[in-house]
């Protein structure tokens, strides 16, 4: 490739969950290659990602990915500038994975190691869509793992405004998914399934806990319940009734996160972020209540080694490489 | 040519470096499972002491267990993207064959156990023989019940290594003829790794980084319970 003489090259690795992934980006706003190697098949049996399973996935597709992101990006390891991988928050056994082979690829290289907030490289996935975004702005961090309501002071700045007392949304898309018969991974099934359906067929509860925190469990609850004692029920209708229950809470809470900040931007980000309907009412939000308005794309949204090395970069430029000795952080916060 | 070999299938985080002229460096900590924590560090440290420079390893030796699960992991991960990096071949060794190496001039059967957790031992038996020692039975996991009774129907002197024996010394009461190694035969020795994947080096049986994968001998516990399911279900 021409013209990356003068780009920072980030090789950037993820395997914090179930996707194991590498990605080279320039410049913190080019990607050059990503590569994500989905375990969903592995873990679909099991509804829900096993965590000893995944760990073993990774060892086993790390090194082709690195391989294959190298080759479609036309480089050699030794051109890159730094090597980051997610350290936290996360699966511990799947994050060593990552850590310990992207420690060994910087030594190998002699290149900088950059350990990245797995929750920061998804709120990075945005700057690397956008590269106009500025802060301050408030970003809703939703996925299998969490729920997070986040103001982006600055780069690196980060305050949690608000999070989940319960379920993690993707976490009660999963659970649903698995009452109502409708498989493995719950998010995008629900997704679809509620197209077809009517929102308004059941009025299930939105759950308005104090401040900007939000609870699912009782939602998740009163669908399990419905669906026991309404085995008729169109499917259809149900998943819709819930998605609109879980996307009315997460916007409301958001509307009320950007007011308290005086944030004129807001953007999201993880998995849900995949949702059409999360989607439709945050444009929505926007609108009605004039803020700028950052959607990244669904393949972004997702967890890939993209926007771990977006991060990675803006890292790198505030606090430069990463000790050697740092281990995996599962419990790793962003604010 | 030069081995870097990687051992990380206890609590112990090990690194070694030698080839012909035999062990160049090596390093060892058995403190507080630090695996992901010092590997690296420890190989960047060893090299720079030894003033070797990593582009001279050619051959990437890893202990692929059996043995702390996330251990292996580390060590493995570690020793793919090092051999992918540096375009040079792995080659793994199994952490009861490394504990066997050191302890083999004896004419004892030799039994290297290492604690599997949850009350079990991955283990397997050996013999010298000229030039190393010769494993007799597959690599196996059972309780230190199974490996006693299995020691007294051999029913011959034998010497029990490896921290699996430190953890359950009555194995060894109850077993006439045996005996425990001390603390110094507890963990695989990176120094017997980078000495038995020369002797394949030069054989030159080696896999590919991609080949490699850890030796678990455990399905993880969903797929067992999964397994056991469909059975109940048949
Ligand atoms: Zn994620």
């Amino acid at each position: 490739m021409t013209g990356m003489a003068d780009q920072f090259l980030v090789l950037g690795i993820e395997t914090s969950c179930d996707e194991t992934a590498a990605a080279i980006v320039a410049n913190g706003d080019t990607v050059i290659s990503s590569v994500v190697s989905s375990q969903v098949d592995l873990h679909a049996r099991y509804g829900g990602v096993v965590p000893e399973i995944a760990s073993r996935a990774h060892v086993e597709m790390l090194t082709p990915a690195v391989a294959q992101a190298l080759v479609e990006a036309g480089l050699e390891g030794s051109q890159l500038h730094a090597v980051a991988a997610t350290v936290g928050p996360g699966l511990a056994g799947a994050l060593l994975v990552g850590i310990s082979a992207a420690k060994a690829y910087a030594l190998a290289w002699d290149l900088p190691f950059v350990g990245v907030n797995h929750m920061e490289a998804h709120l990075y996935a945005s700057f690397l869509e956008e590269p106009d975004l500025e802060p301050p702005l408030v970003v809703l961090l939703v996925s299998g793992g969490h729920t997070l309501l986040v103001a982006m002071d600055d780069h690196g700045r980060y305050r949690l405004l608000g999070t989940t007392v319960d379920d993690a949304v993707g976490e009660a898309f999963d659970k649903v998914a698995r009452v109502m018969g409708l498989g493995y991974p719950g998010g995008p099934v629900i997704d679809r399934v509620a197209l077809t359906g009517d929102p308004t067929a059941v009025k299930f509860p939105r759950a308005m806990p104090e401040g900007l925190d939000f609870s699912l469990s009782g939602l998740k609850t009163a669908v399990i319940r419905y669906v026991r004692d309404n085995p008729d029920a169109p499917v259809a209708d149900v998943a819709a009734s819930f998605q609109a229950a879980v996307v009315d809470v997460l916007i409301d809470k958001t509307r009320r996160a950007v007011a308290e900040v005086g944030a004129n931007t807001v953007c999201i980000g993880g998995g849900v972020a995949a949702n059409s309907l999360l989607r439709e009412r945050m444009l929505d939000l926007a609108t009605e209540d004039g803020l700028r308005c950052f959607l990244p794309s669904r393949s972004m949204c997702t967890d890939n080694a993209a926007m771990v090395a977006a991060a990675a970069w803006w890292r790198y430029k505030a606090d430069g490489p990463t000790p050697l000795d740092i281990g995996a952080q599962p419990n790793l916060r962003l604010a | 040519m030069l081995i870097l070999g990687i051992e990380t299938a206890t609590i112990q985080v090990g690194c070694a470096i030698g080839g012909h002229e035999g062990v160049l460096a090596s390093f060892h900590a058995a403190k507080g499972r630090r695996h992901v924590e010092t590997l690296v560090p420890a190989i960047e440290f060893m090299c720079k002491q030894a003033q070797i420079d990593l582009s001279e390893i050619s051959v990437v030796a890893v202990d692929v267990g059996p043995g702390l699960f996330s251990g292996l992991r580390v060590g493995v991960s570690a020793a793919k993207a090092l051999a992918q990096a540096l375009r040079v071949p792995t080659i793994g060794i199994s952490s009861l064959d490394l504990l066997a190496f050191p302890v083999r001039y004896t004419n004892r059967l030799i039994v290297p156990a290492i604690d599997a957790r949850r009350g079990e031992l991955f283990y397997a038996f050996y013999r010298q023989v000229p030039g190393g020692a010769q494993r007799l039975s597959p690599y196996q996991v059972g309780s230190p019940d199974d490996l006693a009774s299995e020691l007294l129907a051999r029913g011959e002197d034998c010497l029990v290594v490896g921290d699996g024996a430190l953890r359950y010394p009555h194995i060894l009461t109850e077993v006439s003829g045996a005996e425990a190694g001390d603390g110094t035969s507890a963990f695989p020795s990176a120094a017997s790794l980078v000495e038995l994947a020369h002797a394949q080096a030069l054989r030159e049986q080696f896999c590919q980084p991609w080949e490699l994968q850890p030796l678990y001998l455990r399905k993880s516990d969903a797929e067992i319970n999964w397994t056991a399911a469909v059975d109940r279900a048949r």
